[in-house]
């Protein structure tokens, strides 16, 4: 088990070195000349060439990779034109909010998509199935902002259930005490209610609006792979065996059908993070996904490489995850490996 | 009074081709429906600016706001501009960059692909790093970084689109290329003295083109969704321009204060557009290949 563990990490390493490489050459491809651009609108002949010499840009490409991994081995990203802070700190602060917003998504996401496609594939061309497969379709093809905009119109304007899409809480609540960052956790372990239940409101409709683009995936890989399973012997002779129909699907059916589907979620995560992006605008969310944004439109180039670099990280992170839990469930893939 | 005479002929392969079309929609009627939604996008591309009963960027600030009506079948926006003018004339920029986009990662990803999986050694080595290297990202994420680094035009959108769906083209058409590599026709191209580049133009590419043409026509419908999630937080489409994403992140601030039309039409417009591409993209599959039905 170790070794794969081990292992699966080796192989994430190339795909790390890619996406600095990457990120770094971002940089390089700004049009024009980077020390203008880093230096300013308004700076002097006398002050870009400071800011060439500070950013090493007069030394050769390779020489300034390496100054780049330098930095970001210190968890240097750079600092922002715009607000003069340090990149990797603003993101360090605003990580909690899209990590809570995009994690209780995946959730809704699979609580919603894992049951449908259960029931889709025990009853192929039932009416259940066929709303399956209509919510599928619709899930990839709605644009994520405008799911998000339709919520806020049925849900706020409309019938008033939800709050104003402003932000994680109300402004007349103060944030929990700083635990983990996520209002909903550090809400109950500072034991305030009423603060848990405006920030679990704040949540839904974004996290709602995260699911249903994320639906789709999730719930066509369930239902396939539930299919094949149940036209399977092991399926024929556990029904044979006389066991009932809950211990059938579940138990048996259901954790091998699993296993396809949890490699799906690294596309799903792929899926997410960038929708998170669009959902973080129109619900004015104050994560990484609206920093970077308003840092692209103000040309401010360290936040949205530090952006892109920190959710590429946690990409491959992720995956290395998933495909970790995976060897954990299924013993198979450990002795492949 | 039968004749003799007719007995049956072998058709041609385009007359073969048509007949299969017409079962496989007549199979599936979803697909002549996407088809028929197709041809009305592409219309409205093409002749929509003539068709349109206002000026897209005519403001009427008499007229602002108004909720759809007989005049205005869409309503108004907040500089009284016809909504329903804005989002056909929008078609025709959307349709571009989708269709620019997906030519370009055709081209690039599938030749890219085609040479990796029948050279194999380096040529795959490289190709197939490229592709991990742009899977490691957040596909939007990525995109956002480029339009960011190369700077806020429509064409970046394009060149942006095209560069994170490499690596599905790439993929693909290593494959396909692949399992052709050492298959009968290619040897026997191989043995009768022709050059490499011969056998891949006239033997494989001809193999490959239309598994890659379904995978353009299923990738249609995200390379809008893509460009318009790009242009709604702000990148490329300047305003006025007319485009499906920036006219619903300019009509979401009416969304909390009830002027719905605004956000909904052009959203609803990306929506049909996306749906279209996505069931036409299945229909095709259907007619080139069969087996992979879903």
């Amino acid at each position: 088990m170790l070794t794969m563990v081990l292992k699966r990490l080796a192989m994430a390493i190339p795909s790390l070195i890619g996406v600095v490489v990457v990120t770094f050459l971002l940089t390089r491809a700004l049009p024009g000349d980077p020390a203008v651009y880093f230096a300013g609108p308004a700076a002097t002949p006398q002050a870009i060439q400071e800011v060439r010499v500070k950013l090493g840009l007069d030394k050769p490409l390779i020489e300034q990779f390496g100054r780049y991994a330098v930095d970001l081995a210190h968890g240097n990203l750079g600092t922002s034109l715009t607000t003069g802070q340090p990149v990797a700190t603003e993101l360090r602060n605003r990580l909690p909010a899209s990590a809570e917003l995009t994690l209780l998504g995946l959730l809704v996401s699979i609580v919603i998509a894992v049951p449908l496609g259960i029931l889709a594939a025990t009853k192929p061309n039932s009416l259940v199935d066929q709303a399956c497969r209509v919510i599928s379709t619709a899930g990839v093809s709605l644009p994520v902002f405008f799911t998000g905009l339709i919520l806020v119109y049925v849900f706020y304007y409309l019938l008033g259930w939800a709050p104003a899409p402003l932000g994680r809480l109300d402004v007349f609540l103060s944030e929990p005490p700083h635990v983990t960052g996520f209002y909903l956790i550090d809400s109950l372990i500072a034991g305030d209610p009423e603060t848990f239940m405006a920030s679990l409101k704040q949540l839904i409709l974004p996290a709602l609006t995260l699911a249903i683009f994320s639906l789709a995936p999730i719930a066509r890989m369930t239902r396939a792979s539930m299919l094949a399973i149940l036209s399977s012997d092991l399926v024929r002779t556990a029904r044979a065996s006389g066991l009932s129909a809950y211990t059938v699907i579940i138990t048996y059916a259901f954790r091998n059908a699993m296993l396809p589907v949890i490699t799906t979620l690294g596309m799903v995560f792929s899926f997410l993070l960038g929708a998170n992006v669009l959902v973080e605008k129109v619900f004015a969310w104050p994560g990484i996904g609206s920093y970077a944004v308003e840092a692209l439109l103000a040309s401010d180039f360290a936040p949205v490489q530090g952006f892109v670099l920190t959710m590429a990280v946690m990409y491959v992170a992720l995956n290395l995850l998933i495909d970790i839990l995976y060897g954990l469930i299924d013993p198979r893939v450990r002795l492949d490996a | 009074m039968t004749d003799i005479a007719a007995t049956p002929r072998p058709e041609s392969s385009l007359v073969a081709l048509l007949r299969h079309a017409r079962y496989v929609i007549g199979e599936n009627p979803v697909t002549g429906f996407a088809f028929a939604l197709f041809v009305l996008i592409a219309l409205a591309a093409v002749f929509g600016p003539h068709l349109v009963p206002y000026d897209p960027l005519a403001s009427d600030t008499v007229e602002s706001l108004k909720p759809p009506s007989l005049h205005h079948w869409f309503g108004t926006d907040q500089l009284g501009r016809d909504i329903f003018s804005r989002v056909v004339v929008a078609t025709r920029l959307d349709f571009f960059i989708a269709v620019a986009s997906v030519a370009l990662v055709f081209l690039m990803g599938g030749l890219a692909g085609v040479a990796a999986g029948f050279y194999g050694g380096w040529t795959d080595r490289i190709v197939g790093r490229i592709a991990d290297t742009i899977m490691a990202f957040p596909l939007f994420v990525l995109a956002m970084g480029i339009v960011a680094a190369l700077g806020n035009t429509v064409q970046n959108i394009i060149i942006a689109t095209a560069i994170v769906n490499f690596p599905l083209y790439a993929r693909i058409a290593r494959a396909e290329a692949n399992i052709r590599r050492d298959a009968g026709f290619v040897e026997a191209a191989r043995l009768s003295g022709n050059a490499d580049w011969r056998i891949l133009a006239l033997q494989i590419l001809p193999n490959v083109f239309p598994i890659l043409v379904v995978q353009m026509s299923l990738t249609m419908g995200y390379a809008i969704l893509n460009a318009a999630g790009l242009s709604f937080i702000g990148l490329g489409v300047r305003p006025p321009t007319p485009e499906w994403g920036i006219m619903v992140a300019e009509g979401a601030q009416f969304i909390v204060s009830g002027e719905w039309w605004n956000a909904f039409f052009p959203g609803a417009a990306l929506m049909v557009a996306v749906f279209c591409f996505n069931l036409l993209g299945d229909g095709l599959r259907d007619l080139v290949d069969p087996r992979r039905r879903t």
